[in-house]
C-alpha cells in the first residue's frame, strides 16, 4: 500500500477553494446589470415599507380644488381625477406590487417545488398524473388563466395573488422535476439512498438545497412577471379595488383622461416598468452567475 | 415522419381532457350554488331551474363534465346568459378580429427580431449589440397596457396621426382597418419581437462561429453571402417554432390591449364576460384558447421536423 505523503502546497489549495454560493456572488458582484436591478429593487422595497414616513401626503385624500392638476412643487408627479397626490399613491401603490409579486411567486413555489420533488423522486403514476396536469395549466396562456381563475374567485388583490401563483405554478413544478430528475442519479444521493436515509430526508436534505440555484433564478424572474400580471388584474378591475391604490388601477383610471391629464399614466407605468426591468436583471445575472459554464 | 406525426397528435389527447376538466372544475370555485352564479341579477326560480336543467347542474359532477363535454365535441359550448347568443357563435365573430390583430404583431415582431438579432450577432459586442440588448429588456419590461396608453398618448392625442380606439374590418375599409390596429399590433408584438431577437442573437453566433460558416468564409464567399445564405438559414429553424409558440402568446396578450384600444375581439369578450359573470363565455373563451394553444404548440413541433432534415430521419 503506497504511503500518502502530506503536500503542504495541495492543503493551501483546498483551504482556498471556494464555495459554489460565495463563487456565485463573486460572480454576481461582477455583473453591472444585476447589481443596477438589485439596487432598484432595493430602492423599491424601501419606499414600501417606508411609505407612511415618506408619502408627502395621505394616498386616498381626495382634494377637489386640486383636481388633475400637472406636475409641480406642490405635486411633484400631479394629482388624480379626484385631487388625490399621484406620487403618494405610487409610493403606497409600491406596497401592492411588491407584494403580490413576492406572494404570488412563494405560492407557486409552496405549491409546485413539494410537487415536484415527489414527480421527479417517485416517478411513475404520480409522476405520469402530475405531468398532465402540468401540461394542461401551461397550455392555457398564463394571464387568460389567470384571468378566468381571478373571475370565478373574485376581484380582490388576495384573490389576483392566489390566481397568479396558481397560474405561475406549473413552471415550478415543472422545472423541479426536472431538475431532481437529473439529481436523483448522482452519486451522492445513491450513497444517501445506500446508508439508508428515508426518502423524505434524501429528497429534504440531499436534493433539494442542490436545486436551489436554477429555482432562485426562475423565482426572480417570475417576480418580474407577477408583478405585471397583477398589474394587468389590477388595469382590468380583478385586482386591488379603489380606493387602495395599485399601480395597475391607477392606470385604469388614468385611461380616461388621455387628452387633458397624461401624468396620471406616466407614473404608476414608469413604477411598473422600472420595477419588472429590475427583476429581469437580477434574475438574468443570477442565471450567468450561478452557470456552472461560466468560470 | 408519419410516426412522428401520429405520436405526436396522440399526446395531445390527454392534455386536452386535462384542460377540458380543470375549466370545467373552474365554475365549481364559486363558492354557493353555481346555476345561481350563472343566472347573475336574474332572480326568477324558474330560470334557475332552466339553468340548472339546462346545465345538468342537479346531477353528480362526472356527469355534469360527460354532458358537458359531448356537447363541446358537438360545437355546443351553452349559452351566454347576457348576450343570449351561442358561445360558438361569439367565439367565430370575434376570433378573426384577434387573428388580425395577431398576424400583425406577428409582422412586427419578425421585423424588428430579426434584424436586431441578426445584427447584434454580426456585430456582437459593439454598439448595435448594446442597443440591441437594451431593446430586448425594454420589450420584456414594458407593461402593454403602458405602452399602449403612452402610444395612445403620443400618436393620437398630441400628434392626431392615428385613431385612439375602435376597429374597422379590412373588408370594409383595409386602409382604415390598418390605421386601427397598427397600434396596438406594434403594442402586442413589442415582447415578442425582445424574444425573438434574443433567441435570433444566440442562434446566429453559434451558426457563425460554427464549421460549416468557416469553411464557406474560407472557399471566399462574401461576408453577405456567408450571413444571409450560410450562416442565418440555420440560425432561423429555431426561431420559426418559436414565433408559432409567439402566436399563441397573442392570444394571451390581445386581452389588455383589444382592452386599451377598445377591438371587439376574442380578448374583450373574455374581459366583458368576467365582469358579466357569464361563466359559459369565459368556459368556451379559455377552452378554444387552451385548445388553440396546444394545436400551435403541435405547429411549432412539426415545423421545427420539417424545416431541420437532420430530425426527419
Amino acid at each position: 500500500m503506497a504511503d500518502v505523503a502530506f503536500d503542504p502546497a495541495l492543503a493551501r489549495d483546498a483551504a482556498t477553494i471556494e464555495s459554489p454560493a460565495r463563487r456565485a456572488l463573486r460572480r454576481l458582484v461582477r455583473r453591472k446589470g444585476a447589481l443596477i436591478g438589485l439596487a432598484i429593487i432595493v430602492l423599491f422595497v424601501a419606499v414600501a415599507v417606508l411609505a407612511p414616513l415618506i408619502a408627502p401626503y395621505d394616498p386616498a385624500a381626495q382634494g377637489w380644488t386640486s383636481v388633475r392638476k400637472p406636475p409641480s412643487w406642490l405635486h411633484w408627479f400631479g394629482t388624480d381625477e379626484v385631487g388625490r397626490d399621484i406620487l403618494a399613491r405610487v409610493i403606497f401603490g409600491a406596497r401592492a406590487s411588491l407584494l403580490a409579486g413576492v406572494i404570488s411567486v412563494c405560492i407557486a413555489l409552496g405549491i409546485g417545488v413539494p410537487l415536484g420533488l415527489t414527480a421527479g423522486y417517485l416517478g411513475g403514476f404520480v409522476d405520469a398524473l402530475l405531468s398532465r396536469l402540468t401540461d394542461a395549466m401551461l397550455a392555457c396562456p398564463y394571464l387568460i388563466l389567470a384571468i378566468a381563475l381571478a373571475a370565478f374567485l373574485g376581484p380582490s388583490l388576495g384573490d389576483a395573488m392566489i390566481a397568479i401563483g396558481v397560474a405561475t405554478t406549473p413552471v415550478f413544478l415543472r422545472l423541479t422535476r426536472g431538475q431532481v430528475m437529473a439529481v436523483k442519479v448522482e452519486d451522492y444521493v445513491e450513497a444517501a439512498r445506500a446508508v439508508g436515509n428515508p426518502r423524505w430526508r434524501i429528497a429534504l436534505v440531499h436534493i433539494l438545497p442542490n436545486i436551489l440555484p436554477p429555482l432562485a433564478v426562475q423565482a426572480s424572474l417570475s417576480i418580474a412577471a407577477a408583478i405585471i400580471a397583477e398589474a394587468s388584474l389590477s388595469f382590468l378591475g380583478l385586482g386591488q379595488q379603489p380606493p387602495d391604490p395599485s399601480w395597475g388601477s391607477m392606470l385604469n383610471a388614468a385611461q380616461r383622461f388621455l387628452s387633458n391629464a397624461p401624468w396620471m399614466a406616466l407614473w404608476p407605468g414608469l413604477a411598473i416598468f422600472l420595477t419588472v426591468m429590475s427583476f429581469n436583471l437580477l434574475g438574468d445575472g443570477l442565471r450567468d452567475a450561478l452557470d456552472p459554464r461560466e468560470r | 415522419m408519419l410516426t412522428f406525426l401520429g405520436n405526436r397528435f396522440l399526446q395531445l389527447i390527454p392534455t386536452l381532457f386535462f384542460v377540458s376538466v380543470m375549466i370545467f372544475l373552474l365554475q365549481h370555485l364559486l363558492p354557493g350554488d353555481p346555476a345561481l352564479a350563472m343566472a347573475g341579477e336574474e332572480r326568477d326560480p324558474a330560470v334557475i331551474a332552466q339553468i340548472r336543467a339546462q346545465y345538468h347542474l342537479d346531477q353528480p359532477l362526472p356527469q355534469q363534465y360527460v354532458a358537458w363535454i359531448g356537447g363541446v365535441l358537438h360545437g355546443n359550448f351553452g349559452e351566454s346568459i347576457r348576450m343570449k347568443e351561442s358561445v360558438r357563435d361569439l367565439v367565430l365573430e370575434k376570433l378573426p378580429v384577434t387573428a388580425q390583430l395577431a398576424v400583425m404583431a406577428m409582422i412586427f415582431a419578425v421585423a424588428i427580431g430579426l434584424t436586431t438579432g441578426v445584427l447584434a450577432a454580426v456585430k456582437k459586442d459593439s454598439m448595435w449589440d448594446y442597443a440591441a440588448g437594451v431593446l430586448a429588456l425594454w420589450g420584456r419590461s414594458t407593461p402593454t397596457f403602458w405602452l399602449g396608453i403612452m402610444l395612445i398618448v403620443l400618436f393620437a392625442v398630441k400628434l392626431d396621426w392615428l385613431p385612439a380606439s375602435g376597429y374597422v374590418s379590412p373588408f370594409e375599409n383595409f386602409w382604415r382597418s390598418i390605421a386601427s390596429t397598427i397600434m396596438p399590433a406594434f403594442v402586442l408584438g413589442n415582447a415578442s419581437a425582445a424574444i425573438l431577437m434574443r433567441h435570433t442573437r444566440s442562434a446566429m453566433l453559434d451558426a457563425l462561429n460554427s464549421d460549416y460558416v468557416r469553411t464557406a468564409r474560407a472557399k471566399g464567399l462574401t461576408e453577405r453571402s456567408v450571413i444571409l445564405k450560410h450562416a442565418m438559414r440555420n440560425a432561423l429553424t429555431p426561431v420559426i417554432t418559436l414565433g408559432a409558440l409567439q402566436l399563441g402568446e397573442f392570444l394571451s396578450g390581445a386581452v389588455l390591449t383589444e382592452q386599451i384600444f377598445s377591438i371587439p375581439g376574442f380578448g374583450k369578450l373574455i374581459v366583458d364576460a368576467v365582469f358579466n359573470r357569464d361563466y359559459a363565455v369565459v368556459q368556451g373563451v379559455v377552452l378554444v384558447t387552451a385548445t388553440v394553444y396546444i394545436l400551435l404548440n403541435l405547429i411549432a413541433d412539426v415545423l421545427y421536423v420539417v424545416v431541420n432534415p437532420r430530425l426527419r430521419a
